[in-house]
Order: structure tokens, then sequence, then C-alpha cells
């Protein structure tokens, strides 16, 4: 017999019960809540007069609809200056009073993105099972753990029973094997693994992510990997637990205690794929041969090396492909043949649960130090992911590399990358963003946004457009002096 | 839930792929926090030519002309037909929300997203994946005939299209008969509440790190 794939374990652990009609009951560890997708799952709950199964398990914060002015945050949630906001913050508040639920509100120091909070805080671990009701959910197999988003009829579900109910997956490797040129990160890996399998490529599978170029990678960056899993259509990413897992749980406040941790990582090692395990498809990237990615389109499977030029809608696969690239196009006011360097930006965006985490900032502060935002953009901003990280950037400074380079320093929370919240693009502007949706309209009413690294965004706000940073990296050695005197 | 057993219905094609439920309804209107009231922000930068706000009466916007749901033959569409991975990008249930407060209750496609696939059900749309070649022929004569409807019957699993032809489609056992008799799958799964609770000791035992209180 076949060994098992990570998911199969993780989904035989979690199993309370196969029912004849071809479902299963799947047990969950923990369940994060957001302000957006759980008031009408808590109102569920009040009409049938049910309560939550478990409340340990539920960890809740605010952050779609949170402001990232410093002024706003000041006054709380009366900073949140539109009312409709206001009340889905407010709600979350007094669902977690009346339930009883652990909630980090707006100015606790340890608030952010749900994302970035649950790994942060250790409240993620290897071997759970994790939902909250949001897609990107599926960042939280980075820590050998079933991960998934999921919609409020299946919070309520989940507040209610502490179950699910599920179908099996079928399992996908993704194997990235070799070593990453210079100046190219996680979020390239991600990126081209969404323009070789395409946003559908992954439905009905949980992707393993694996290969020694993955194994390399910080917990930070396995994160950006498994966040982007859903770009490509799976619900699920993971990645295999080994020293760089334990290590970051470690000491962490709700990791394992002292009395448990020993148990805890013996159990957790043993959440690998089996050597001789199946996988029902197996995908195999050079790590060598990625470059540093941008999409031109509105898809994230539209994308491409920034080596590259927009392309030809005619050579673009079937009719429907073809309509869609070139719908893409007029929408995103590019042309085909179009160097990718020479598009234009407007604003730039670092942050989001793709890419707001300590990492990643110190990624774009490396290309931010001592240069200056171009006078072209309007703006740009960084919103670290959580309390906690934008401390921790303080701490190293990062904070004033960012504003003498001219960027703002935000208060924590999702921001533009949905711009639900006040920080939006307007009709028109082109946007280098390290958010992980390019669709229409994402972040703000006929917005573009471009898709790309931390280093790739902070390179694109000081040139004004598109630059590789790999260049950009060695042009900066050779003209370090001069950028210090224009600053 | 609301229960599904035969539907005939107008068609409108909505010719476009990967339809993501950021175009199904955008996110300011994710704001309220009720369940209802999404219909009329339903696909509401491909419907309207203004910016749309929540709470806003929308009788008196600009209607995108070009936009196949404002074309006076598609009036009072209920049968959504639809390209391949409908449905992809955020898990917000308010998409399905969305498309049933407007009055779709089955939408045809080759192919949907996962996690939109499943919150759609739990809201009484039916949602249907025939081949591509399927979907084609469909999309020809939807747009061909004016008037074209379809009788949707799930128990046999089968659609009659307006020649007379039937098309059998798939539905998985559970689905189904939550969507035939209405069921509220929280108090189908607190049925095995026993074994649920038998479930827990186990894992508690096994695992005592992932309980807060024991550790």
């Amino acid at each position: 017999m076949a060994g098992q794939t990570l998911y199969d374990k993780l989904w035989s652990r979690h199993l309370v019960k196969e029912r004849d009609d071809g479902t299963a009951l799947i047990y969950i560890d923990r369940h994060l809540l957001h302000e957006v997708t759980s008031p009408q799952a808590f109102e569920g709950l009040r009409l049938a007069g049910r309560k939550p199964w478990r409340l340990d398990t539920n960890l809740a914060t605010p952050d779609h609809n949170v402001p990232t002015t410093l002024k706003e945050r000041a006054e709380g949630n009366a900073g949140i200056v539109d009312s409709v906001s206001r009340i889905q913050v407010e709600t979350l508040d007094d669902n977690c009073t009346s339930f009883g639920i652990e909630e980090f509100r707006i100015n606790d120091a340890r608030q952010g993105i749900v994302h970035v909070v649950g790994p942060e805080q250790g409240a993620t671990q290897p071997g759970m099972t994790v939902v909250c009701g949001d897609s990107h959910t599926a960042t939280h197999g980075a820590f050998g753990a079933l991960a998934h988003g999921i919609g409020t009829s299946e919070v309520e579900h989940v507040l209610a029973t502490q179950c699910l109910i599920q179908q099996k997956m079928k399992n996908m490797q993704v194997r990235v094997e070799g070593e990453l040129g210079l100046g190219v990160t996680a979020k390239d890996i991600v990126l081209a693994v969404i323009g070789k399998i395409g946003t559908a490529g992954g439905t009905g599978y949980a992707i393993e992510f694996a290969g020694s170029a993955i194994r390399e990678l910080s917990m930070e960056g396995r994160m950006t990997i498994c966040n982007m899993a859903i770009e490509a259509g799976a619900r699920v990413g993971l990645v295999a637990v080994d020293e760089t897992t334990v290590e970051y749980l470690r000491r962490r406040p709700f990791a394992p205690s002292e009395e448990y941790w020993d148990a805890a990582v013996a159990d957790w090692r043993e959440l690998v794929s089996d050597g001789d395990a199946d996988f029902d498809k197996v995908v195999e990237l050079d790590a060598a041969a990625i470059e540093p990615q941008v999409t031109w389109g509105t898809s994230p499977e539209m994308v491409a090396g920034v080596g590259a030029q927009v392309p030809d809608p005619a050579a673009a696969g079937d009719e429907t492909v073809q309509k869609g690239v070139s719908r893409a196009l007029e929408y995103m006011g590019l042309y085909s043949g179009q160097q990718i360097t020479d598009i234009r930006l407007d604003k730039v965006f670092i942050g989001s649960c793709t890419n707001s985490r300590i990492e990643d900032l110190r990624e774009a502060a490396k290309v931010a130090k001592g240069r200056k935002v171009a006078d072209t953009i309007q703006l740009a901003m960084v919103v670290p992911g959580s309390g906690l990280v934008k401390r921790q950037a303080e701490e190293e400074g990062l904070d004033k590399i960012f504003l003498e380079a001219g960027f703002e320093w935000r208060e924590p929370g999702c921001s533009m990358c949905l711009a639900m919240n006040a920080d939006k693009l307007g009709a028109g502007e082109h946007c280098a963003s390290t958010s992980n949706r390019n669709f229409e309209g994402r972040q703000g009413f006929g917005g573009r946004t471009h898709l790309v690294s931390p280093a790739m965004a902070a390179a694109a706000a000081i040139a004004g457009h598109f630059v590789d940073v790999r260049d950009f990296g060695a042009e900066r050695a050779a003209n370090d002096d001069s950028q210090v005197q224009e600053a | 839930m609301r229960q599904f057993d035969r539907h005939q219905g107008l068609v409108a094609p909505m010719d476009r792929a990967n339809v993501d439920t950021d175009l199904i309804i955008p996110k300011q209107f994710l704001k309220s926090i009720k369940r209802t009231g999404f219909g009329p922000n339903l696909f509401d930068e491909l419907r309207y030519l203004d910016e749309g706000y929540p709470g806003q009466d929308v009788a008196n916007r600009p209607l995108n002309p070009d936009f196949v749901l404002n074309q006076s033959r598609y009036q009072g569409a209920s049968v959504l037909l639809a390209r391949r991975n409908f449905g992809c990008g955020s898990s917000r249930e308010h998409a399905p929300w969305a498309l049933e407060d407007f009055g779709f209750r089955v939408i045809i496609a080759p192919s949907f997203a996962d996690i939109f696939f499943n919150n759609a059900f739990k809201n009484g749309l039916l949602l249907i994946t025939f081949d591509e070649a399927t979907v084609d022929r469909l999309f020809q004569e939807a747009e061909a005939e004016e008037g074209y409807r379809l009788d949707v019957d799930l128990e046999s699993q089968q659609i009659i299209t307006p020649h007379g032809e039937t098309l059998t489609f798939e539905v998985d056992s559970f689905r189904k008969q939550c969507l035939l008799e209405g069921l509220d799958d929280i108090g189908l799964t607190l049925k095995d509440a026993d074994a649920i609770a038998d479930f827990e000791q186990r894992h508690r035992q096994a695992r005592p790190w992932l309980f807060r209180q024991a550790g």
C-alpha cells in the first residue's frame, strides 16, 4: 500500500465520521473570526437558540474595516468614519462579548490581519484543522495544518458543532527545486506557480508545496506561498513540518506549554508526506528559472516575468481565454507588446495577509533605504500586518527608512488589499501591490492592480515604474552615494 | 434553507470566464450585517456605470446597456449560464446571497470554484456542471432564441431544453437531499453530537495541547 500524503494524515486525524452519502464530519481545532463574515453566523446561532460548541478554539480580531491612519486609530472604533463599517466592527465586539469569545480589539497591540495574528500568536499549530470565513485561511497550511476558507453558513456550522461537512480533496504536489536568484522571493514562486497551472488549476486539490526551494524558505515565505494557493483554485496549501516550523512556534503565547512541548514537537514531526505517497498530480518548477513576477491583467494567472512584454490576446489559447485577455488589457489600459517595465504607477501598497510580515517589510526596506519615492507616485504606503509586526519593525528602524524615503507608515489592517476601509485606488490608477488579487475593482472602482513582491513594489515606488529589482540592486551599489546626497 | 425541487426559468448567458466573487458583489456591500438585500448590487460594477455604495437607492443609477442582465430580453432571468471557474476568489457568502436575492435559482457552467460551490448550495441555489461543448451549445441557443427557458428537475437530475432535448446532470447525494428537503445542515450534524463528543475526548487525550484550558 502506498504511503500517506501530509493531507491524508491531517484528514484522518480529524475524521469524526464518514457518512453513507460520501461526506465526512471533520473536527475543527481552530476557528479564526473577523468582522465581515461572522455577523450573520452569530445571528443564525441566536435565532436557532444555539451556543458555541467549544469556546477556546475561537479567536477573533477586526481587520477588514479598520482605518490605518494614526489619527483615526487613536479614537478606537469611534475613529471609523464610515458608520456602516463601524457598526460591523462593533457587532464583532458585541458578539464576542456576549458569546464569550476571545477577541483582540481594534487598538490591542495584538490586533492585525487575522492570518498574520494566528501564526504570530502560535494559535496556528502543525496538525491542526484551522478555518476562518476568509479564503486566505490557506495561509496557515504553511505550518502543516489543514487550513481553508469557509463561507458564513459554515462559520455558523463550526461555531455550533465544532465540525464541518467535507468531501476529501485530491492531492497535488508542487515541487520547486533549486536555488532562487538574488532578489527573487516566495511571492515570485507562487505567482509563477499560478501562471503555470492557472487560477483553476488547483480546484478540487489540496496543494502541498515541496522541494528544496520551499525548504529553504522562512515561515513568512511559506505563508506567502500557501496564502495564494486559493489564487490557483486550491482551498488548501500545505508545507511539511521541519525545524523551521518548530523554531518559529517556540514560546509563542498560544503554543503548547512547557509541559506538553516535547510531546507536541514529536507529534508534529510526523506531519510530512511519506516517501512513497501517491499524488494525483505533480507539478515541477525550477527555482533558478523564476524571474521577479508582475501581473499585467485582472486575474492572478495573468502574470509574467518583469523582463517580458504584455502578451498578445490572439496567442492566448481558446476563444474564451482570448476574450478574457482582451478585456483585461482594455480594463488595465495596457497594449500587447508593451514592456512590463514601461508600466507607470500611481500608487504603491505594501501590506496584506500575503506580504505584511516582518520579513516582507525588511525586504522592502532594504530596497527603499537611502532612496526616494518618485515624484510621480501619489501615494506609497506600508501597512504592517499586526500591531506586533509594527512594533518589531519600529524596533528595527524600518519605519524611519520608509518615512525618509517618502512612504507612509500606517496602522495594521487589511487596508488597500480589498479597500473596505478608506484606503483605495481611484479609477484608472495603476498600483504596484504586494496583495493577492488583481480582480477588476478589487482595490477601488476602476483601479488597476499589479501584484508583485515587497522588494519589487519598493523598487517600483522609487523608479515610478516597474524595474527588475535584481538590476536595481546592482545599480544601487554603484550609485549609493549620489542617492544619499539627493536625499 | 429554501427548498428546491423543480424550476422552469428564463436563461441569461454571461459570456465571461473566471467571474470572481468581487465582481459578483463588490466589497463595499460586504459591510452589511444582514443576509438579505444584496440583489440590487449583484454584479454592481458591470451593471451600473457609476460607483455604488451601500444603502443607496439604485433606481436612478445609470445602467450599463451592454451588460447582459440589463437587456430587456433577459429581464426576469432565473437561470444563469456562465463560463469556467465561476465564483473564484473570496469566500464571501454574500455572492450567493446576492445571486439568490436577485432571483437566480440555477447556475450552469463548465466549472465552479470550490468555496463558492459550497456556499451556493447552502443557500438553495442549484449549481450544475456540464462539459464545455454542452455549455457552448446552451450559450448559442440562449443567445439565438429570445425567451429561451430551461426546465430543471432536481429529483430526476434532468434539464429539458425548449427543443425537448433532455440533459442529465450530476449532483452529489448529500447536497441533493439538502436541497430537496430544504434541510438545515447544522441540525443534521447535531444528530451526531455524541460521535463528535467521543471524538473530541479521544482527541484531547492524544493531543492535550490543542485544548487551551488543558494546557
